[in-house]
This record gives structure tokens, sequence and C-alpha cells, in this order.
């Protein structure tokens, strides 16, 4: 004879399937995962560069293995996943106003681009790879 | 009113009566309506032609009351702003997602209503100052930099898209802690410290993982996004000048 | 529903209505005595009332080149002197105070370069004075009062319940019962003072600017409670709506240098008393595109006549170009203008000129109040568009109707603290029976067996009566068909079928409700105008087109009287420093 609210449950590990905006969000999150991955793989690397000579040149084998190479092209695709799905959301937390105006979101966001290419032109030239 | 071409709309709507329901469960209608018209006409349609039982809130038709929001093919959008022409084939309708169900496509909005209360979403003047003296002075660039965020209608449609608020009802979500970030904003108000007990809770922006849901769904282009992040940037700062700087005060 | 007892809810004042008026009203009682104990009734939340969709601005005094005089007589003029002046010379006073507090209170205005707040210019108005906050001032006003009213714990909101009868006992107004709409309970709220803020009724046409909600119960119930209802027969017409939703494109559309055109391209309100042309872009006040909204509206009835409207898929319409005004000035001060003739009619403004025609609006009658906003009933105050103080006379001027929510919406507070000091003691048996009265009424219709009426065709009947014989012009057969099919109407309605008995938030039940509240006020529409024979501001026939001021310079008071014919009354319009005159809107005027 009155009121009887009804609660719709959210389901806690499938809730992802409900919207393919749900699907880009959780694949966004889970290239952490590969990012966070490919860290420990650099700090194992150091550990081994640490130790010597031998141990250096076996991680650099280890690194040729096909398995290592799937990972490691995972890994960059994860990267750049995750760097691009960054850049392009950075604008909307660093909002830059000048006068009335504010810098379009696309200016920002290509900065981030821009600094990323430099950078990595940078570290590349270090390398000594041109 | 000249002739205007018609089209056969099929809606699939979720029903549900306390008084004699358990659960939901879905009624198929299908009305002839105008060719440019939105799916709150069709629905208007069904209940003055088909079933005078039906219930759902509408008032405006233009977008600005915020009465209107239900889930449409899954999405949710406001129904007096979601035009037939851009859909084929049954449309299901469905109430707003994350709130209870009252009846039919008709949601309980009481957690958004106490949640927009606890951000203290009103004007906490700077400096007091008498009527008599006139206006606080505003330049237009001082109001541009929180205007977008004062355009919320209260519509809940961020609350329906926001995975985390379905997840952890706790959450204070997108649009008070928008509402907040709002005064925060605004070059007239002091209430900064205020709020920030309520928004730099567990419950407030620190809930958040940016999924942006919000942002996409909102009819009136407030990004919610961007403002709860802005949020937690300045958050960190206070609690960095707090805590780590001496002397330094958020 | 169980049981003869309703609920009992004590308070000292009651407001039905939370839109501009209502919450001000709650938010000056809380101010003035933190102690008073205020319950905000409304039957929707309070973000959705219908002062959100005001788009143009409120009017108020602040610059240096203007003057009360002037707001004075652009009011006085623009109401064709039905306008009390008292009131009038009130409200413009007042107007500037209450829009500097809502500034306080946080409400973004548009500003000029130098931080003050800005005005543009709008219909009817000799000088620039309306304070606006983009093209969406209602949407922002009414979020303002509704976010500043959430600081007071001493208004308790009950939101989404339906008001249905006022509780009169002892010659007062004592309370109201009301129905919980999510569980269909009702209650009775005991208050020693109550405020009707429940908006206009232009939902009795089927082409209005107006939402959903607009359906006058707040007017219908303090009719029925024995409360005069004023003026009913002045409906404005909004001359620039969207010829297939209704929706509102504001006035401001205009003030900032929209031009209107035929189908000849003819800017034709030069013809009809509003010349000569003003160069394009460059609005000259209170002349051309910026005459008042009665006259503006009128010129396209002629056009009309004459077949100089551009005849479109959505009906007859004449054309609003605002190209000339570039995209910036657009993007900036008419946003929502844009993104309306966008999505509904998929034109872009910047790039064409968007068909329009005249579309209900406002209406100036109402509840009759004095400048006090107190009715005549003790312990019965209004304010808003419900109410006819009369500020507005015979036609309403743009961006007044903002303010005076404010302004009467505080006096009304004012008033109801004023009124219930030293009152004695309610008698609660005579309420409960009051309340007894209101519960039967409703479960007759639940129990109604001999039903022949739909709801629907009731309503379309009304709607199109009041469309064919209360429009922009009337005559008398017109009318005396309007007032013998709203009569009819009226009887027939005791015969509606109620479809859905159920219990949990019935819109059926609601709209029931509604269409009894609109034929209330739809009757007082057309008995008045049929008894004015004159043309007046927004009445205007067509067998007496000369104003009288001899025989009418007095406000229409019509009282409820059951099912039978109401009883027509008149009151003298309040004369002070302006006898009436000619409205001058040609562009010679000084």
């Amino acid at each position: 004879m009155s009121r009887r609210p009804l609660v719709r449950e959210v389901p806690p590990t499938t809730w992802f399937f409900r919207h393919p905006r749900y699907l880009r969000y959780m694949s966004r999150e889970i290239t952490s995962i590969f990012v966070g991955a490919y860290c420990v793989l650099l700090v194992i690397g150091l550990q081994r560069l640490a130790a010597g000579p031998v141990a250096w040149e076996g991680f650099l084998l280890a690194l040729t293995s096909p398995g290592s190479i799937v990972f490691q092209f995972l890994a960059l695709i994860a990267a750049v996943y995750h760097a691009a799905t960054w850049f392009n959301a950075t604008h909307k937390a660093m909002p830059i106003q000048i006068g009335e105006d504010f810098v379009p979101g696309k200016v920002i966001s290509g900065a981030h681009y821009v600094a990323w290419a430099a950078l990595s032109a940078a570290i590349l030239h270090l390398a000594g790879v041109f | 009113m000249t002739q205007m071409k018609q089209r056969q709309v099929q809606l699939e709507v979720l029903r549900y009566n306390p008084d004699t329901d358990t659960e939901t469960h879905f009624q198929r209608y299908e009305v002839s309506c105008n060719e440019e018209g939105v799916v709150l006409d069709a629905l208007n349609k069904v209940k003055e032609t088909v079933d005078p039982t039906l219930n759902y809130r509408w008032s405006c038709h233009m977008a600005i009351c915020g009465s209107c929001g239900m889930m449409i093919n899954g999405e949710p959008k406001l129904s007096c702003h979601t035009f037939l022409r851009d859909y084929e084939g049954v449309i299901r309708v469905e109430p707003l997602a994350h709130f209870p169900i009252e009846r039919d496509l008709v949601t309980a909005p009481d957690d958004f209503m106490e949640k927009l209360k606890r951000v203290k979403p009103y004007l906490i003047p700077k400096e007091k100052k008498p009527i008599s003296e006139g206006e606080y002075k505003q330049s237009p660039a001082q109001l541009t930099k929180f205007h977008q965020y004062s355009m919320c209608i209260n519509c809940m449609l961020c609350y329906a898209a926001c995975p985390e608020y379905g997840l952890t009802p706790k959450f204070i979500g997108p649009a008070a802690l928008t509402l907040a970030h709002r005064y925060n904003l605004d070059s007239r108000d002091g209430g900064r410290a205020e709020r920030q007990e309520v928004v730099a809770s567990a419950e407030g922006v620190w809930e958040c993982t940016f999924v942006g849901a919000c942002s996409e769904v909102c009819p009136a282009h407030v990004d919610p996004a961007g403002a709860l992040q802005q949020m937690k940037i300045s958050s960190s700062i206070d609690w960095i000048l707090e805590h780590l700087i001496p002397g330094g005060k958020s | 529903m169980d049981g003869l007892n309703v609920d009992t809810i004590s308070t000292d004042v009651a407001i039905i209505g939370a839109g501009g008026a209502g919450l001000r009203a709650a938010i000056a009682l809380a101010k003035t005595d933190p102690a008073l104990r205020i319950a905000l009734i409304s039957k929707v939340y309070p973000m959705r009332s219908h002062t959100c969709a005001a788009e143009g601005g409120a009017a108020g005094v602040i610059k240096p080149d203007d003057s009360f005089d002037l707001h004075f007589d652009d009011t006085v003029g623009g109401g064709d002197w039905l306008s009390d002046q008292d009131c009038v010379e009130y409200f413009i006073h007042e107007a500037p105070r209450e829009l500097q507090q809502l500034e306080h209170w946080g409400c973004p205005w548009n500003r000029e370069a130098d931080g003050s707040v800005a005005v543009r210019p709008f219909g009817g108005m000799k000088k620039k004075r309306t304070w606006f906050a983009a093209d969406k001032s209602g949407f922002h006003i009414l979020h303002t009062l509704f976010q500043t009213s959430l600081r007071f714990p001493s208004i308790t909101r009950y939101d989404e319940y339906y008001a249905l009868d006022l509780l009169v006992d002892d010659g007062r107004c004592q309370g109201v019962t009301a129905m919980e709409m999510r569980s269909g309970q009702l209650r009775q709220f005991h208050a020693k003072a109550v405020i009707i803020a429940g908006g206009g009724a232009g939902r009795m046409f089927p082409f209005s600017t107006n939402g959903a909600i607009k359906t006058g119960d707040g007017m219908a119930m303090a009719y029925r409670a024995g409360a005069p209802l004023k003026d009913m027969e002045f409906i404005q017409y909004h001359p620039t709506g969207l010829p297939n939703t209704g929706s509102l494109l504001t006035e401001a559309c205009r003030g900032e240098g929209g031009i209107m055109v035929n189908k000849h391209g003819r800017r034709y309100l030069q013809d009809y008393g509003m010349g000569p042309e003003t160069p394009v872009g460059q609005p000259q006040l209170k002349t051309m595109e910026l005459g008042p909204r009665d006259r503006v509206s009128q010129a396209y009835w002629h056009e009309l006549q004459k077949g100089n409207t551009v005849t479109t898929k959505w009906g007859e319409c004449v054309l609003l170009d605002m190209r000339h005004l570039g995209e910036k000035k657009i993007n900036e001060r008419l946003p929502l203008v844009r993104e309306l003739a966008s999505s509904f009619l998929g034109i872009d403004i910047v790039k064409d000129p968007v068909p329009i025609r005249p579309v209900v609006h406002y209406m100036m009658g109402g509840i009759s109040t004095n400048t006090a906003a107190a009715t005549p009933l003790p312990g019965l105050f209004a304010a808003g568009e419900c109410a006819c103080v009369s500020l507005n006379g015979a036609n309403r001027l743009g961006s007044n109707s903002l303010v005076e929510l404010l302004v009467f919406g505080r006096r009304a507070a004012l008033s109801a603290i004023e009124h219930i000091q030293g009152l004695p003691a309610a008698n609660t048996a005579a309420l409960n029976a009051r309340a007894e009265e209101t519960q039967l009424r409703i479960r007759e219709l639940f129990s109604r067996t001999d039903g022949t009426e739909s709801l629907y065709g009731l309503r379309k009947e009304m709607m199109d009566t009041m469309e064919k014989n209360v429009g922009i012009y009337r005559t008398e057969e017109g009318l005396q068909e309007g007032v013998d099919k709203i009569h009819e109407l009226r009887q027939r309605y005791r015969r509606v079928i109620l479809t859905d008995r159920t219990n949990v938030f019935n819109t059926d039940l609601f709209q029931v409700l509604e269409l009894g509240s609109m034929l209330d006020c739809a009757e007082a529409v057309t008995v008045g105008a049929l008894a004015r024979k004159e043309s007046r501001g927004s009445h205007q026939r067509l067998d007496y087109v000369k104003r009288d001021d001899e025989n009418y310079l007095r406000h229409t008071m019509v009282y409820h009287q059951g099912l039978d014919v109401p009883r027509i009354d008149y009151l003298d319009v309040v004369i002070t420093k302006s006898p009436p005159g000619v409205r001058d809107y040609s562009g010679d005027h000084k």
C-alpha cells in the first residue's frame, strides 16, 4: 500500500562489460600493469648491471627470448596507449586561462606530445642511436 | 499546424509498481510520432493514447530543468533532448541507473539531494559587505573562471554514468563536488577551507578514478571530471603546504 | 489510504511553490526570524521550478543615466495604465536592492570590464537596466536561491508534495493539505500563515513556453478558498517562440540587435507604430524590435492576416535574424538560443535567420494581492506569477517578472511575519474537518465507477477552446463560445475517469487534479475577457478596438461560485502620478 523503492545491484566484477566506455576505461587502467611490470624489469636490469659484465650479458640475452620480445612489444603498446590517454585528458586537470579565454585543450595536450618527442629524441641521441 | 512527417516508434519501457510488483518487467509500446520529436514526445504519446498508468518526470522540454533523466538504450540521457532521428528499431527506456526505483521511470534522488547539501554549495563571502555598498566587483575573466561549473542542471546523468558511484554509493559524486569547485573558484568566495573537509575526504574527490563518463554524458557541458581532477590537485597542494612545509597553510 | 485521520505537520509559515518567489520568501523568513518554522512545499524539486526557463534578465535601476522615474514610466506605460502605481513605485525602489542581494549570494551576473554588473537593453524600456547572466538568467537566479536556502536549517522542504486545498477556518487561512507524491499519503499542514508562489497556468493553452508543471494549482486553490483572481484575461504572448516546441527564444535576441522580418524581408514592426526603422544591429531602446511584447505579438497577427508570413513545415512564421551579431557575441550572450535553434530546428543562428511565432508565455493576472503581497483572505499571501498585485497591468515588460519574484517573495514573508504575531490558537478540530473533506474528494476520484470523460479528451478540448477563442485578438462571439465551452468542461470534469488507482507516484492522478486547476483558471480567464469590452495591452478585441478608461480603468475581480458561473466585480486602478496616456513606441518619442 506504500512505497517500496527497488535497488538495482551493480555487478561488482563484471560491471565494465555494460558499456564500451567502461571497457575503454578498464583497458586504460590495465596498461598500468604492463607499465609497472616494465619498471620492475628495468630495476632488475640495473641490478644485473651492478652485478658485473657476465650478469649484464645474461640479462641482455634473456631479453631476446621470444617470450621477452612479446612482453616488450605489449609493454610498448601499453605504454604508448597509457601516455596518449593521459596526455589527452591532462588539459581537463590543468585549465590555463588567458584573459577571458581558455588555452584550447588540444594545445595543452599537444605540448605534452611535443615534450615527449623532444625528450625521447634527447635520450636516443645520448644513447648514441643518432 | 501544417503536415509534418510521422514515423512509428517502438519503445521497450521498464515498469515497476510497488503495489503489485516485486520485480521490474518490460512493456512494449508502439506509437506514431512526429519524426523531428524526442523520446519524451513518444512517452507522452504512449501515456495519452495507450497507457495512462505509465509514470515519469518532465517539465521544461528544453534541457534546463533536469527532470527527465533516464537510460535510453543504456545511456543516461535527458528524454527531452534525445532525438528520435538518431534511433532505429526498438528504443529501450529505463529509469536512471544507480538510484532506487520509486515507480516505472521515477527514481528516488534522496541520496543526491543530501550530498548536494553536504558540500556547502553556497557563497561563503571572503569579506562581508553590506548591500548598500553595492556589488562585489568581479571582472569578466574572474567570472569566466568558474562559470562553466555553475551550469549544472542537477539532472544526475553523471551519477548514472559514474561506475564509482554505482559500486561505492558513499561517493559524494560528480555534480555535488563540481558545485563545491564552482564556489571555490568564485573570486567572491572564501569558503574553500570549510568545504575541504568534505571535498578532500575519502568519499570526496579521492574516490574518483577519472573514468570521465560523467563529462561524456553531461548535457550542460559542465565537465565534472575536469573539476574533480582540479580539486585533487589543489587538495594535494594544500596537504603539502600544511604538512611538509614549515609555516605553510592550506 | 487508511482511516479518516490525515497526519498533521505543525509549522509557522507554509509556502506553496519553491521557485524564485517561494525560495526568496523562505530565505526572507529564515533570515528575519531564525526561530520560525518554515515548510516549503512544492510538487517538484526546487531546481525544476519553471523559473529555470526564464532567459533574458531582471530589471533594476543602477546605471547613472537611469532613474526610478524612467523605470516607473516604462512599467506603467508598458502595462497600458492598468498597473497599480503605488505598487509600481514600491517595486522599482526595491528592485535594485534585491538584485544586489542576489549578487551577494553568488549569482553570476554578467559584468562590465571594470567589474561592475552589466545591463542589457530590453523591450519597452527606455534605458538599459536589465541585469543578466548570459541567456540563462532565470536558471542562475533559481539555483542561487536554492543553494542559498540550503544554509538555513529552519527551512524544512517537502519536495514532491502536491498541495490540494487550503485550510480555512474562522475567516483565516490556517494551512493546506498536500499529498506526498511518492507514497500517496495525505498530510495536513497547520500553519499560522500561507504564502502561495505556485506560478502561472499557461498550460491551459496548447502552445506555450511553459513547462508541464505550469497548471495554476496555486491560483485555483486560492480561488476555491474565496480569494478573487484578478485580471485573468491578460495573457502575454512572447513574440519569439520556436514554432514546433514553443520553447522560448529570449527577448535578449532583440536586445542584442536581432531583427524581425516578414517573408518579403521587411522589418514589419515599423508598420505598427514602432517605426521608423532603426539601423540593423543598432537597436534603439523602446522602439522597433524593442517595443513591448503585446504590440510585437499583435503585429505578427496582422502580418498573418495580410499573408506576409513565411510558410514553414512548422506553420506560419516570421523570421528572427541574428546573423549580423557575429559568432563571438552569440556564443557569449545567446549560447542557449543557439543550442535550442540548432537541436530543435536544425538551424544555426550564426548562419541563418530562425523562424519564430508568438507563443503563450505569462499570465499578468492571478490571485489578487495588495502591495504588501496580502490577499483579501487573512493569513493568505501570494507572490510571483500566481499573484496579481498589480505590477504588470495589461502587459508585462520583459525582465520585470524575475525581479518581481524577489521583491514580492520577500514582501510576502515580511507580511506573513506581521500577520502571525499574537494570533489565537488554531481550532484543530475544525482544520481536521477541512482536511477530511479533501480526503473524501480524493477518495471519490479513486472509487468513481460512473466516470465517462477522458482526461486527455477534456484537456484537449480545453486547450483547443483557449487557442481558438482567447487568442491574441478576441471577439464577442469567440469569447462567448469560450465561456460556454469552459463552463461545460468544468461540469463534465466531475465525471472524469481516473485510470490509475494506485498510490505510488501516480501521475495520472496529478494530471487529473492539474486539469481541474486549469479549468478553474480558464473559466476566470474567459469570463473576465468577455466582460472587458475594450482593448488594452494584451487583451485586444476586434469589436472594441479602443482603450476605454472611463469604464475600464479597473481590475477585473473574479470570485469562485462552485460549479456556477463565477461572480465578477471590479476594483479601481490606483493612479498616483501618471494619468493614462498614449503608449508611444515610435522612434520619435522623447
